[in-house]
Parts: structure tokens; C-alpha cells; sequence
């Protein structure tokens, strides 16, 4: 944990209350016609602190919507979800988390700089402060040279290492990403995994982490979280041993525990053996 | 860079497009022999110009004064009556056939009721006329640019947990800018035409309107003409500007051409 307070200063690191707590949720969409849309159904849920967690699944499997119940984005149709202890909302309004999307969605008329401090600004925190925290956080995605030029002036893998840096900026105990290499290339992309990766162990937060990919999640995670379509459900929770995050690097994707936990992964997402035809929607990278 | 590299191309171009045309005019002029009251010559119009360029130039503050206090005037009030319609939608349904009707009646029809209003010897018919004529773009676009904020910065200031008014300052309004923008300078040139045809309506005399219509009836079509050019380069200055001020408050739109 890096040695300066977060934003609000709270504690998050206590071990009893666990990161996000997800029990019995379901969430139905009203659509017109009462053609309902059950997005999710009876998802259970619970994530240690300082654990990483990736959900996977075909599109429309409802991993998006569990990520924004989780942020209090939208409010679960039954179920509880808690946060460190809070509920969501609470959760939420004590920035427990940080987020960042598939889209960057970064403030065009703000600097790279301003952007990473736009939470810190919105919080109060003062104008010094800010400026230490977000040179920081842009040596941290190495884009320390970039810190006043403007997001159009970016390229798009550039734009959402900002906007990670900016999900970054109040030390949360709690990352919730939403396919956020979704739009980077291979070689970036891998990079930025490592980078994470690194910044987790570094910060000691928990993840939620989307992805389509089941070689980033296996990378990634400590448990991978298979999901399945219609209603949307938790098929399976697969165990990723692959050591402590800071042993991870990149020899670690030629090894042969890695390739276990793919291949395991990729059962679970097909419901029988590999070799089986693709999932829809699930990259086989 | 791009810009810089084809400045030649769209300056150039419109400059000697404009030189020929007036050529082409003053060569139809002498050649065809016609009338000044049908069409002076640009060499006497510009001739006109020089030596009644103070007077000119006074005709231009008058009603350049009241162009810019109706452009102030509305522009103000067009962006605050768009945040009041965004904050509160009801006030934006009971105004909306308003603003619609407001926007196919020509603003100017108004100036004689505005005159005997606010008396036939004051300016303030005329800066009126200006400032509902401004009003309308301002008041469109401004309202159009506060919807359109896109729902990934509305996710996340509701994760930030901001207040109202901290997202309304830090996502709404600033991107509402460019489109204020475009009003703008639409209303800009607006602001000069009410104006100034406004005075063909009334009022006191001494404005770019006044002085070409007396200029005409006294059968100097030159010095009208010389008016007409004063007016042309009032409404540009007033549409440059506002560019300007684009510019200045957005630098990095403009910054996309800096290395
Ligand atoms: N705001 C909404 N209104 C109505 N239906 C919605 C809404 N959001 C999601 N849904 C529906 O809920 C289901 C799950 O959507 P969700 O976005 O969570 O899927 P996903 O797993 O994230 O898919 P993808 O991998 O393509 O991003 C889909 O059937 C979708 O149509
Ligand atoms: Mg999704």
C-alpha cells in the first residue's frame, strides 16, 4: 500500500468485512410490452479483500449488470449487495471503489492531468495534494510526459491507461473494470496486465475484473467466475493457483499451471470437454 | 499541421475569387455604362469609402453598440433560460411552442411596436430586436448541448458520488461549450442585421441603417454603398470575434493543428 491516506482517509484494509458481498441478487429489466429481460438471477457472491476476481461469460450473460449493481449504478430487483461492510449506496457515496469502463471516458476538455484529478477534485482535496497524487498515478501508467496534453491527443490504448490511473486516484480498497483492455491491442494488452497486476499487489485492492478473454483472466485472477446466458447465472467458480500476484510476470504464461487453469476455464464456459466449438461471444485467445 | 499546410488553399482561393469578382464589376460598370442608382463602381464605392471613413466609422459604433448589447443581453438570457428548461423540464414543455413561434416570426417585424414602447428617440427598440434575435440560436443550442452529456461521464460522476451542481459544472456545462458555441456565431451576425434593420423601422438617427437609407434618398448611391461596406465589415468583425473567443475558451479543439 502505497504510504500516503486515501482521499477520504477510511480504513478498508480490515480483514472481517468481506470486499463486495452478493447474495441472492437478481435483476429484471422492464421492458415494454412486459417482454421482461432477466439479466440476472439468483447470483451469489463473495470476494475477500485484496482478491481478484474476473468475470467471463457470452455477451449478455449479465456481467456488466453485476458490475453496476455492485457500483450502485442501477439497484438490484431482489437481493442484498454489500461493500466492505456498507451497502452499495453507502458504498458508493464513501468512494469504497474505483471504476473504469470499456470506453475511457475521459473529459475532453480536461488535460490528462486534470482528468486523473477530477475525483480528487470533486472530494475536496487540495490543489498540492492532488498534483503529488496524480504525478504519481502518471508515472505509474508511464505517461508522465503526456500530463498536459489532451485526451483527443492520445491514442485510444494511451486514453485508457488514464483512465485507470484517474480509477486509481483515491487508493480504493475496491477496482471494479468493466473490459477495460477490451480496445487495446495484444501487445498492449499484456503489458497493461502485467501493469495491473503489479498495481494490485502495490495497493493491495480487490478487483472485479470483465473480460471476454479467458488467457487475461486466468493471468489475472485468483478465481474466475464462468457465467451463463438467459437467465443470467454463475455456472461455476474456477480456483486459479498461479502463486501470489507478485510472482506473477511473463514467463508465467508459457507455464504449465497456467495452461491448466485456461483449459478448465474453457470446459466450464462450453458446459463439456475442450475441443468442443466455440462459445459465442468468448475470445479464445 | 494540416491546417497550416492547406492555408494557402482556403485563404488564397476565397481572396482572389473575391479580387476577380470585383474586377468583373467594375469592367461590367465602365463597359456596359451603368447607371450609379443601379450600380456604382467598386473604384467609387472604395473612393466613397476613404473619404467618408469617419463617418462611417461613427454610423458603425452606433449601431455596433447596440448589436453587441443585444448580443450580451440575449446570450445571457438564452443560457440561463436553457438551464433553467434542463433543470426544470416543465418550464422547457410550457416554453417550447414558445420558442418555436418565436423562431419563424421575423424578430424585426416587432421593431415599430417596440418603438412606440420605448420611445422612437432611444435605442432600446433596437437592442431589443438584437437581443430576442440572439436569443433563439443561443437559447437552441445551448439546450441541445446540456443533453447531450454521454452516459459514461453521467456512470461516473454517480460513482464519484457528485452532487447536482458538481456534475452539472463538471460534465454538463463544460460540454455544452461547443454547442453554445455554435449559437454563437450564428447569433453574432444575427445581432448586427437586427440591428441594423432595425433603424429602417425608426428611432434615432446616426446608425449603419439610418445613414444608408438617407444616403439613398439623397441619391448618393456611392456613400450608400459606402455604409453597406461598413456594415459588412461590422457583422464580420463581430463574427470573427466570437471565433475568436471559440478558440480562446476551447484551446485544445484548436490544438489538434499544433505539432
Ligand atoms: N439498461 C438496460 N435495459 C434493458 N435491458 C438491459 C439493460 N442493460 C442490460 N440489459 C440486458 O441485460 C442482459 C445482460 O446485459 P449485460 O450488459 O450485463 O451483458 P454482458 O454480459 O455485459 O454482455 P457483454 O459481454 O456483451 O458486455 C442483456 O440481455 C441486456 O440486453
Ligand atoms: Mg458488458
Amino acid at each position: 500500500m502505497s504510504t500516503e491516506t486515501s482521499a477520504q482517509g477510511q480504513p478498508i484494509a480490515s480483514t472481517h468485512p468481506a470486499a463486495v458481498s452478493v447474495a441472492g441478487v437478481s435483476k429484471v429489466f422492464a421492458a415494454r410490452k412486459g417482454a421482461d429481460v432477466t439479466a440476472l438471477e439468483a447470483v451469489d457472491l463473495t470476494i475477500a479483500p485484496g482478491e481478484f476476481v474476473s468475470l467471463i461469460g457470452p455477451s449478455g450473460c449479465g456481467k456488466s449488470t453485476l458490475l453496476r449493481l455492485i457500483a450502485d449504478l442501477d439497484s438490484p430487483t431482489s437481493g442484498s449487495i454489500e461493500v466492505f461492510g456498507k451497502t452499495a449506496r453507502q458504498a458508493r457515496i464513501d468512494q469504497a471503489y474505483g471504476i473504469a469502463f470499456q470506453q475511457a471516458g475521459l473529459l475532453p476538455w480536461r488535460t490528462v492531468r486534470a482528468n486523473i484529478e477530477l475525483p480528487l477534485e470533486l472530494h475536496k482535496v487540495g490543489k498540492a495534494d492532488r498534483a503529488a497524487r496524480s504525478s504519481e498515478l502518471l508515472a505509474l501508467v508511464g505517461l508522465l510526459d503526456f500530463a498536459d496534453k489532451y485526451p483527443d491527443q492520445l491514442s485510444g490504448g494511451m486514453q485508457q491507461r488514464v483512465a485507470i490511473a484517474r480509477s486509481l486516484a483515491e487508493s480504493p480498497g475496491l477496482l471494479l473494470m468493466d473490459e477495460p483492455f477490451g480496445a487495446l491491442d495484444e501487445m498492449t494488452r499484456e503489458r497493461m496486465q502485467t501493469e495491473l497486476v503489479r498495481i494490485c499487489a502495490e495497493t493491495g485492492a480487490a478487483v472485479v475484473f470483465v473480460t471476454h478473454s479467458i488467457p487475461e483472466a486466468v493471468f489475472l485472477s485468483n478465481r474466475v467466475v464462468v457465467m451463463s446466458p438467459r437467465p443470467g447465472r454463475i455456472r461455476d467458480v474456477i480456483a486459479v493457483d498461479l502463486g501470489r500476484a507478485e510472482g506473477r510476470d511473463e514467463g508465467l504464461r508459457e507455464a504449465d499451471s497456467f495452461f491448466e487453469a485456461v483449459v478448465a476455464v474453457r470446459e466450464s464456459l462450453h458446459g463439456e470437454p475442450a475441443g468442443a466449438s466455440a462459445v459465442r461471444g468468448v475470445d479464445q485467445r | 499541421m494540416k491546417q497550416s499546410a492547406s492555408m494557402p488553399r482556403t485563404i488564397l482561393a476565397p481572396i482572389l475569387l473575391g479580387v476577380l469578382a470585383v474586377a468583373l464589376w467594375q469592367l461590367a460598370v465602365v463597359v456596359l455604362e451603368i447607371k450609379p442608382f443601379v450600380l456604382p463602381s467598386p473604384v467609387s464605392i472604395a473612393t466613397e469609402f476613404s473619404s467618408s471613413v469617419s463617418s462611417v466609422w461613427t454610423a458603425s459604433l452606433v449601431t455596433g453598440a447596440n448589436a453587441l448589447i443585444g448580443l450580451l443581453i440575449g446570450a445571457i438570457v438564452g443560457i440561463i433560460a436553457a438551464i433553467i428548461a434542463t433543470v426544470l423540464p416543465l418550464t422547457d414543455e410550457l416554453s417550447a411552442p414558445l420558442v418555436a413561434a418565436a423562431s419563424v416570426i421575423p424578430i424585426v417585424a416587432l421593431a415599430p411596436v417596440f418603438y412606440t414602447m420605448f420611445g422612437a428617440d432611444k435605442e432600446t427598440a433596437r437592442q431589443l430586436v438584437a437581443a430576442l434575435a440572439v436569443f433563439i440560436p443561443v437559447y437552441l443550442n445551448t439546450l441541445r448541448g446540456l443533453r447531450q452529456a454521454r452516459p459514461v461521464h453521467r456512470d461516473l460522476m454517480r460513482a464519484y458520488g457528485a452532487s447536482a451542481w458538481q456534475s452539472t459544472r463538471a460534465v454538463t456545462l463544460p460540454g455544452a461549450v461547443p454547442f453554445l458555441f455554435i449559437g454563437l456565431r450564428i447569433a453574432s451576425s444575427l445581432a448586427v442585421i437586427s440591428a441594423l434593420i432595425g433603424e429602417y423601422f425608426g428611432g434615432p438617427i446616426g446608425g449603419l441603417g439610418k445613414s444608408i437609407t438617407s444616403a439613398a434618398a439623397s441619391s448618393n448611391y456611392s456613400l450608400a454603398y459606402a455604409y453597406v461596406l461598413g456594415a459588412i465589415l461590422l457583422g464580420l468583425v463581430f463574427y470573427v470575434v466570437t471565433l475568436g473567443l471559440e478558440k480562446l475558451v476551447s484551446p485544445h479543439r484548436a490544438s489538434v493543428s499544433t505539432p
